[in-house]
């Protein structure tokens, strides 16, 4: 301890480092995310995250539900972008058991998935520009999660809690309209971008709250396990839509933004890219949505119709033992990953043949993203820790599960 | 759709037996075991240390790995230039119950290969401790505290060992492992009195509290010498 404690110029007096403790009931800190801080006057010695405020041992639970009553555990992790969430996990079921969705359910789900990264963004781009004292850019974006929000609900019934996925297929299909609301958001929604792009991009207060705050380099983000826009920010080429690409990711045009000093500039240019570049996607994706079913033809997991259940036995059992026993996944094991919105989010999943699973284990972006905070903001101010923290784009669901 | 109605059945009866091995898959043919070029590279250079392969889910590579000698796997993977599994994507791990071993699991992902492995290691459940790969990649910090805290499997050299998402008075054991019961251990009345008998030496770290001396946050005395101290002017 002794090598912490400051000199003054003024003989005799002596300062001592300070213990901050920051949150968990602090809005700065996104959530129920508490940072013990040691300081020396304002700048940061040392900061040791405390979370698992919110554990709710999602993953234990799994082990006591049917394969298609996880998914609404999967939303309640990260409730900034629910249906990228539902999407991953029974995509990794569906890798499990080697089953092949329709062509119209891989482009409802990258519409989803597409559509939850900009809901994320959004989220991140209002709270961070708060944290940093703009209120204007915080409502603007808003405005535009409640456009989601209402599409949302239209859908899944749900603003937040969405469950819109099940193992082979979707919930439901679109209702009628709502590729036109989703459409009409897509031309629309680049104004707005616009907007607040012009307010914070080239705004002296914000630049000089971000412009090398929190630096870190391509080697020590990967080495630190950082994924997803925070990597890109530190110039690595890693997005697993390129790298490693699902849902025909590959047949779609679109561009990886990546940043070259990876501070919170960086990292925020990035993200504001990543939404204009989803646009892009979401264009094209609507573009293709080919009709056709929504749901895989496939007797593990898809319900016979009404009319065989109700005509022939084999068709009732059949209807029976889905709803009772739940769908079968063969045994052994999945690691799938998606590109989510804050980093590579990827589903472990290991089954022993029966309708639940042996373990279920999220790999958890926020959570190694997060680790990561005493490392950048060692050395900087306190409302530097502020702005770092903002800029890694944290959600506590996820990180405590 | 209903073509299929002949033959739909006895996929219902193939379901859960197909994946024997991985290799169920209706659409693209499994990977061939030998293709992965890490596979065979490992099981020249680390031979024994090397226990078993497959694939599953098609075209995913598990290796098992001797658990005595994990580091020096991952180590070597990490530096080769053939290899460079430079992004040590998530360890975690898997308790299969009825006493069976733990399985320690590393996800890795080669950024420049565009390459993933995974990494088991069995551990018997009276000898859960194996290497901590902090040294090699930091993310491996929380991720191993993780499985420390839900598990008890004990990483050696960890720097900082200790309970992460549950609370670090919780004394009900290792909420993942499969005989831990969902509702815990203690009765509701116990759980809810050490909820509320949690004091700050379970929240800060034994480091933090000594910052500064801060007033309040010494450890409590004993009544007793609390008394004394009051008495003295």
């Amino acid at each position: 301890m002794t090598e912490k404690i400051v000199e003054l110029p003024e003989p005799g007096l002596r300062s001592e480092p300070m213990l901050l403790n920051l949150g968990p009931q602090h809005p700065a800190t996104h959530g129920v995310l508490r940072l013990i801080c040691e300081l020396d006057g304002e700048t940061v010695l040392k900061v040791t995250p405390d979370i698992g405020f919110l554990h709710s041992s999602f993953e234990k639970l799994g082990e006591y539900r049917t394969w298609n009553q996880i998914v609404p555990l999967t939303d309640r992790m990260d409730y900034l972008a629910p249906l990228m969430y539902n999407c991953v996990y029974v995509m990794a079921v569906e890798k499990l058991m080697g089953l092949e969705v329709t062509e119209r359910c891989k482009v409802v789900r990258v519409l989803c998935m597409e559509m939850e990264r900009i809901f994320s963004h959004l989220l991140w781009l209002g709270t961070t520009a708060i944290d940093v004292g703009a209120f204007t850019p915080f409502l603007y974006a808003f405005q535009e999660r409640e456009r989601i929000y209402k599409l949302h609900e239209s859908f899944t019934g749900a603003r937040i809690t969405t469950s819109a996925t099940r193992v082979g297929g979707m919930m439901s299909d679109f209702p009628d309209g709502w590729t036109d609301s989703l459409r009409d958001f897509v031309k629309t929604f680049p104004k707005t971008l616009d907007e607040i792009d012009s307010l914070l991009t080239t705004n002296g207060i914000h630049l000089g709250r971000t412009l090398d705050i929190g630096v870190i380099s391509g080697e020590d983000a990967i080495n630190c396990g950082f994924t997803g826009p925070n990597l890109r920010a530190s110039g690595v080429d890693y997005d697993l839509r390129k790298d490693k690409p699902y849902y025909d990711y590959e047949t779609y045009d679109f561009d990886v933004p990546i940043g070259e000093n990876g501070d919170c500039y960086d990292r925020y240019l990035l993200r504001m890219e990543e939404m204009r570049q989803s646009l892009r996607i979401l264009d094209q994706a609507l573009e293709r949505l080919p009709d056709g079913p929504i749901n895989v033809a496939d007797p593990r997991v898809s319900l016979p119709s009404k009319t065989d259940c109700m005509n022939d036995m084999e068709s009732m059992i059949h209807h029976f033992k889905l709803i009772t026993e739940g769908i079968m996944v063969p045994a052994g094991d999945c690691y799938f990953a998606i590109e989510g919105s804050k980093g590579e989010l990827g589903m472990y999943l290991v089954s022993d043949g029966g309708e639940k699973p042996v373990r279920w284990r999220i790999r958890p972006p926020s959570f190694v993203n997060l680790s990561v905070i005493a490392k950048l903001a060692e050395g900087h101010l306190v409302s530097d820790l502020i702005m770092i923290n903002a800029s890694l784009d944290i959600v506590l669901g996820e990180i405590d599960r | 759709m209903m073509d299929e109605s002949g033959s739909a059945f006895d996929a219902v009866e193939q379901g859960p037996e197909t994946s024997e091995g991985g290799t169920t898959t209706p659409r693209a043919p499994a990977g061939d075991p030998s293709g992965h070029p890490s596979v065979a590279a490992l099981q020249t250079r680390f031979g024994s240390a090397i226990l078993h392969h497959e694939v599953q889910s098609g075209d995913q590579h598990v290796l098992f790995v001797d658990a005595t000698r994990n580091r020096e796997v991952l180590e070597w993977l990490r530096d080769d230039p053939e290899q460079r599994y430079d992004l040590l994507v998530d360890v975690t791990a898997v308790d299969y119950g009825d006493g069976k071993p733990l399985q320690v699991v590393y996800q890795l992902w080669s950024i420049g290969h565009k390459r993933a492995l995974r990494l088991k290691c069995e551990l018997p459940l009276d000898g859960l401790s194996i290497d901590s790969v902090v040294g090699l990649w930091e993310t491996a910090n929380w991720l191993e505290r993780e499985v420390y805290d839900l598990f008890g499997i004990e990483f050696k050299d960890h720097p900082d060992l200790r309970r992460i998402l549950m609370p670090q008075n919780y004394a009900e054991g290792h909420p993942l492992r499969k005989d831990f019961p969902l509702r815990g251990r203690f009765s509701r009345a116990e759980q809810t009195r050490r909820a509320l008998s949690q004091d700050y030496h379970d929240d800060y770290t034994p480091e933090a509290l000594e910052v500064g001396g801060a007033p309040g946050l010494a450890p409590p005395e004993p009544e007793h010498a609390a008394d004394e101290t009051e008495d003295t002017p």
